[in-house]
């Protein structure tokens, strides 16, 4: 096994007026070099918070964590700026995260500056056409500014960017979510591409599980800040030892006439993350909540094989 | 022509600027009997949204103009009705459900107020009995009538658009335009609401006009589907043609950029390319510079909708065999 990342126990809590919030709870995960880590869950379930904590854009309460065997936990600033080269990440919405003022190839040619990976401005030059290339921008709107491009080509920028300095791994953070499914087929077959072609790691956020499911070789389901099952992703679809996962996946709507299946509507909404009690998260929502339920927080244990849930009753649903 | 509880003929809108002109909808018609789901289907820029607001007369003019066309509404042209026979219309026999909860309620007005408003402006019934209403109709939605008097803002996305939806339906509208009503929500969020919106529309018997970019949502709530392209009907006919019987290319190729969750595939078939810009679409057929299957003729001619079976119709010189 090559492992890339692995975190131990991460949390994340943010002190807020009314108490408490518990973010990114106590989550540990491995990823593989080349493969992608499909982290899904709906909004206020952590995931994007865990993805900029990984990024060291917010700063972890506590565990641990390893960039190629090396702990980074807790890095100065130049251990940060090695860092950061070989992590990035891409944002969901093209819109807000380029800059309006920047033209396509200051935006592209930024980290090639900051990181100075050029010799002369020949090498910049050639460079800076490589990555267009890659990500199918023309040369054509090189100078072009954010606003007069359309949404595909500018989450294209936004890809280029992050792969400008060659970085091992991406974070991307609904990369998809604001495109048209036209341009959203696109976008996910360049992101397989370029992993193939770059050897790149990805996590990958969303709250789309289909697409989630034809990205990722893992994933990971989170509510409230916590995983509450993880597996390999053929197995996941397979089979869902966990009640939310089960409901998540039969509330999607799905683009076929035939399939008639058994449905599950949960009740009521993810409940506040502030002050949570002592029992397990998903129970006030839960279908099948027993007594135990609401005293003690299941751990995420393994079910079957590599299979883990995070339900007092998984094994029922063997 | 009473038959049809809706027809649009024909219809133009465009946005008109001193530079350019953006067309929007380009020469669309479809038909919506009593009682019955259309599900108007298409990407960002396909004109949904600007038919619905042609339908309800709420294009913004200017910049916007509705330049020829009919909306037959219970036979009556909408378009030749005063501004106050249409506030009549709005609100009472069509209503809409914006795809944004938090812009669509005012954030200074109690919900229950917001109801009430609805249902004083369409009838003459006291305001004790209007509060019974309004009452009544959060209960149907799903909220606990305690949050009457709660602001939009202590509410949350789900629940917003429940107190959107009751006021939608507070006057039995015949019509219902849900323009995207779940894609601001989460799945089990999303679930919810359009089990909302099928029970709801069952009770009250109303005719819906269903706008999204989501097929799967199509398959669950629609009775018939028109599938748009830059301001055009491509391809209409029941769900079941639709689904099983795509003959359009770009129809196919949306449903083949799907990742599914019941298949596995190693790549995506994608659509390549971007959709034309609506100031400068491009000759022929609006699709084509994207088709695989194009032919000679298809940038040279607009191709004509032909009814290749009897409700299914398809706007593509591939079945064009006169």
């Amino acid at each position: 096994m090559d492992i890339l990342l692995e975190i131990k126990n991460l949390k994340k809590y943010f002190k807020t007026s009314s108490g408490l919030l518990r973010a990114v709870d106590n989550i540990s995960f491995i990823v593989e070099r080349g493969e992608t880590l499909g982290i899904v869950g709906e909004s206020g379930c952590g995931k994007s918070t865990l993805g900029r904590v990984l990024l060291h854009l917010l700063e972890s309460t506590d565990g641990k964590f390893y960039f190629e065997g090396k702990d980074i936990t807790v890095v100065n600033n130049e251990e940060l700026k090695y860092l950061r080269k070989n992590m990035q990440m891409i944002f969901q919405d093209p819109y807000s995260s380029l800059d309006p003022r920047m033209t396509v190839d200051e935006i592209i040619g930024e980290p090639l500056k900051i990181h100075k990976v050029y010799k002369n401005k020949e090498e910049y030059k050639t460079r800076l056409q490589q990555l267009m290339d890659s990500v199918g921008l023309t040369k054509r709107i090189e100078r072009s500014y954010p606003h007069e491009l359309d949404g595909g080509r500018r989450q294209r920028v936004g890809i280029c960017r992050a792969l400008a300095l060659q970085p091992k791994f991406i974070v991307c953070d609904e990369p998809v979510s604001a495109l048209d499914v036209s341009i959203q087929a696109q976008m996910l077959n360049l992101l397989q591409d370029l992993q193939r072609d770059f050897r790149l790691t990805y996590i990958f956020i969303t709250h789309n599980l289909s697409v989630v499911k034809h990205i990722s070789n893992n994933v990971c389901v989170m509510y409230l800040g916590i995983i509450v099952e993880k597996s390999n992703t053929k197995e996941l679809f397979n089979k869902q030892y966990h009640p939310y996962t089960q409901a998540l996946l039969s509330a999607v709507p799905r683009p076929k006439l035939i399939i008639k299946r058994e449905r599950i509507i949960l009740k009521g909404e993810l409940s506040s993350p502030i002050n949570l009690g002592p029992g397990c998260r998903f129970a006030p929502r839960c279908i099948y909540v027993k007594d135990i339920c609401l005293k003690e927080q299941p751990p995420l244990k393994e079910v079957t094989i590599n299979h883990y849930s995070a339900c007092h009753f998984s094994n029922d649903f063997i | 022509m009473s038959e049809h509880l809706l027809e649009i003929k024909n219809l133009i809108i465009q946005y008109r600027t001193e530079y350019e002109v953006v067309k929007a909808v380009n020469d669309l018609s479809f038909t919506l009997n009593r009682s019955e789901t259309i599900g108007l289907v298409g990407e960002t820029g396909a004109g949904k949204t600007t038919t619905a607001l042609g339908i309800m007369r709420l294009i913004p003019d200017p910049p916007g103009e509705i330049i020829s066309g009919g909306i037959f509404f219970e036979g009556e042209n909408l378009l030749l009705k005063s501004e106050r026979e249409m506030r009549k219309i709005r609100g009472g026999k069509i209503s809409m459900v914006f795809q944004d909860p938090m812009t669509s309620l005012n954030p200074v007005l109690r919900v229950g107020e917001q109801i009430i408003e609805v249902i004083r402006l369409h009838s003459k019934i006291s305001r004790v009995k209007s509060t019974e209403a309004a009452i009544k109709l959060l209960e149907l939605v799903g909220i606990p009538s305690d949050r009457f008097n709660e602001y939009p803002h202590q509410f949350s996305g789900g629940m917003k658009q429940r107190v959107v939806i009751a006021i939608a339906i507070a006057c039995n509208p015949m019509l219902l335009i849900a323009d995207e009503p779940t894609t601001a929500l989460d799945v089990t969020i999303q679930f919810q609401v359009l089990e909302l919106i099928n029970k709801l529309r069952k009770e009250i018997n109303t005719a819906m006009i269903l706008i999204t970019h989501d097929l799967g949502i199509v398959a669950e709530m629609c009775d018939k589907v028109a599938i748009m392209y830059t301001g055009e009907i491509v391809e209409y006919g029941p769900i079941r043609e639709i689904f099983h019987n795509a003959k359009h290319p770009y129809t196919i190729g949306l449903f083949n950029s799907l990742p599914d969750l019941d298949t596995d595939l190693e790549r995506l078939n994608e659509i390549s390319g971007t959709m034309p810009d609506p100031t400068n679409l491009p000759l022929g057929c609006k699709f084509q510079p994207r088709c695989l299957q194009r032919k000679s003729e298809c940038n040279v001619m607009i191709p004509k909708m032909i009814e290749i079976l009897p409700e299914h119709s398809v706007k593509c010189f591939l079945y064009d065999n006169a």
